[in-house]
């Protein structure tokens, strides 16, 4: 009796500390972005005095100055366009070559294949010195449009490889039926492949919008307009220029983040796919 | 009617083929053909130089050694600090506990924000406005005053601050990597040891740290990938490379490019000096795992 009771006390103080360890790391998770949220709706004056978790004043009007204004609005809304526009190319780009490269056949497919998996292997810090040259070139450079090729071809590799992966443990069977009835290619791609992949293409679509959207080393180097830049480049911009307003500064933190963290809240169980589906491959 | 399918079936592969051609494997291209030149990036005149770039990074550019020393340490302790954390916290959730999820759903909110967000939300938690510090709040708090600290003014602590902070941001990928690698370890296992009298060192020193070998070599190369290249957090943090205590490669590969007087010839040789490195040390990594087995 004694020996239960001493073996379910020490389970107990285990699971104790186990969670005592957890819960300590997961508020250092979470207090930073707490901390920003609070301090975007505090005043300039009080945001050093203050720093408790909740304001006793909520100034809401600071978002609606910071929106107003010239940088944060305005790379909110093109962080938004750049994120819509360049996951819509990938999804589309990518499913197009990673059910070919799973299904179809043609002169080159495996070098092909390999081509796209080997650039995920290779680090290349400096790519993005030649492709500011390449950019001036073609005029893309300072261009919505040279931004968004650029992050679908950033995005292309994975993409490719977790479509063809799916496509290939798909039975040709529910193919050959929609082939039967005379549907072409690009039919059997559109009608039958794309609504098979849904829980892949929810991968696809939730890295690289987290990617599009956190982006920040070709977006500093391609844009040299102020009207062009996403939110993550406008937040260092204003940063130089509301050295004296920091709730200002939290509310352009907060925009950036939490989209993001509400992406993730609703897609985690896709991303956690991902990760270990990735993982597979390594 | 054969040629047809076959181009037919090309037209599957013509976008991403010709998108990624152009901006990715020109790119990759260009950088090596680039290295050997010296050119400002403007002018129409390239000089072509052969491996003299190479030849100063190595032997006289004391600037790129102090940053791949930076870049080394911060990733020496995200090695160590970061992935032995991560480790521990993917243990402690691999078992019956209650609010698993809600820690793994946590866990990851870091590795999710933008390094620029995560860099100057810290910056305002240890900033150095006199009484407005948290961390030097927090030790008073606990009674270390004498511990208060200018931790990103001071050169001596600004590199371990970006530092742990990078490893803040980047713990919770060795800790989703880890957990989905200690799920696969069938529980029987345990069980059959624990029958043997094994007691949970034993089983944890002989059972799980064995099968996880490839996790954790994966998780290594992974970490020093993410390390040695991370440069948007500095810029949050700290806002530059702070005369030289907190350079990394990619910050220097930046300020080649974009200093006063541009060096793009340069740029791609450093920039290839870092990719060599990084797939020599990938490479041993991944011969070390292949030994283990």
């Amino acid at each position: 009796m004694k020996h239960a009771f001493y073996y379910k006390s020490k389970k107990f103080l285990i699971n104790a500390l186990i969670h005592i360890f957890l819960i300590s790391v997961a508020a250092t998770c979470l207090y930073p972005l707490l901390w920003m949220v609070a301090s975007s709706l505090k005043t300039q004056d009080i945001i050093f005095k203050d720093i408790s978790l909740i304001p006793q004043q909520l100034h809401f009007e600071n978002y609606i100055f910071a929106l107003r204004g010239e940088g944060f609005g305005r790379g909110f809304l093109n962080s938004v366009f750049y994120t819509a526009l360049s996951v819509f190319g990938v999804v589309i780009i990518a499913s197009l070559a990673g059910y070919a490269f799973s299904r179809l056949r043609f002169p080159g497919r495996t070098v092909l294949f390999y081509m796209f998996i080997a650039a995920m292997m290779i680090p290349v810090p400096a790519s993005f010195v030649p492709l500011y040259v390449l950019l001036n070139k073609l005029q893309l450079r300072d261009t919505p449009i040279g931004y968004i090729l650029c992050m679908i071809s950033v995005g292309l590799s994975v993409s490719i490889f977790l479509l063809k992966t799916f496509f290939d443990r798909i039975p040709r069977e529910i193919e050959d039926a929609a082939r039967i009835d005379g549907c072409s290619k690009m039919g059997i791609w559109r009608h039958v492949a794309l609504p098979l992949a849904k829980p892949v293409l929810a991968v696809v679509i939730v890295f690289n919008a987290l990617a599009v959207w956190n982006e920040y080393i070709l977006a500093l180097i391609i844009f040299d307009s102020r009207k062009y830049m996403p939110l993550q480049v406008a937040l260092q911009v204003f940063q130089g220029e509301f050295v004296t307003n920091y709730p200002l500064l939290m509310v352009g933190l907060t925009i950036a983040a939490l989209p993001i963290i509400v992406v993730y809240l609703l897609m985690q169980k896709y991303i956690v796919k991902g990760i270990t589906g990735s993982e597979v491959f390594g | 009617m054969r040629l047809k399918e076959t181009l037919e079936n090309y037209v599957f592969v013509v976008p991403a083929v010709a998108i990624f051609s152009v901006f990715y494997i020109i790119p990759f291209i260009w950088v090596f053909q680039l290295g050997l030149f010296d050119w400002d990036g403007i002018s129409f005149a390239r000089n072509f130089v052969g491996l003299a770039n190479f030849k100063e990074i190595l032997l006289q550019d004391r600037n790129w050694w102090q940053s791949m020393w930076n870049a080394s340490y911060i990733t020496l302790i995200a090695l160590t600090f970061q992935n032995i954390l991560a480790f521990m916290l993917a243990w402690a959730c691999d078992r019956e506990i209650r609010m698993k999820n809600f820690y793994r759903v946590i866990f990851f909110i870091p590795p999710v924000l933008s390094e620029i967000v995560v860099g100057m939300v810290w910056r305002f938690i240890i900033n150095d406005i006199e009484g407005a510090n948290i961390i030097n709040r927090l030790l008073a708090a606990c009674g270390f005053p004498n511990l208060m600290h200018h931790w990103l003014s001071d050169p001596k602590t600004i590199l371990t601050t970006v530092a742990l902070v990078h490893c803040w941001k980047g713990f919770g990928w060795g800790f989703l990597i880890f957990l989905a690698g200690l799920q696969t370890i069938p529980h029987q296992l345990y069980e059959a040891a624990r029958i043997d009298g094994a007691n949970a060192w034993h089983s944890f020193k002989k059972i799980t740290i064995p099968l996880m070998v490839p996790i954790i070599v994966l998780v290594a190369i992974l970490t020093v990938l993410g390390s040695m290249q991370a440069f948007v957090l500095i810029f949050g943090l700290v806002g530059g490379e702070f005369a030289g205590h907190t350079s990394v490669p990619v910050l220097r590969i930046l300020a080649s490019m974009r200093g006063s007087s541009p060096r793009f010839g340069y740029a791609c040789a450093q920039g290839i000096t870092l990719g060599v490195v990084l797939v020599i040390i990938s490479f041993i990594q991944y011969r070390f795992s292949k030994k283990g087995h």
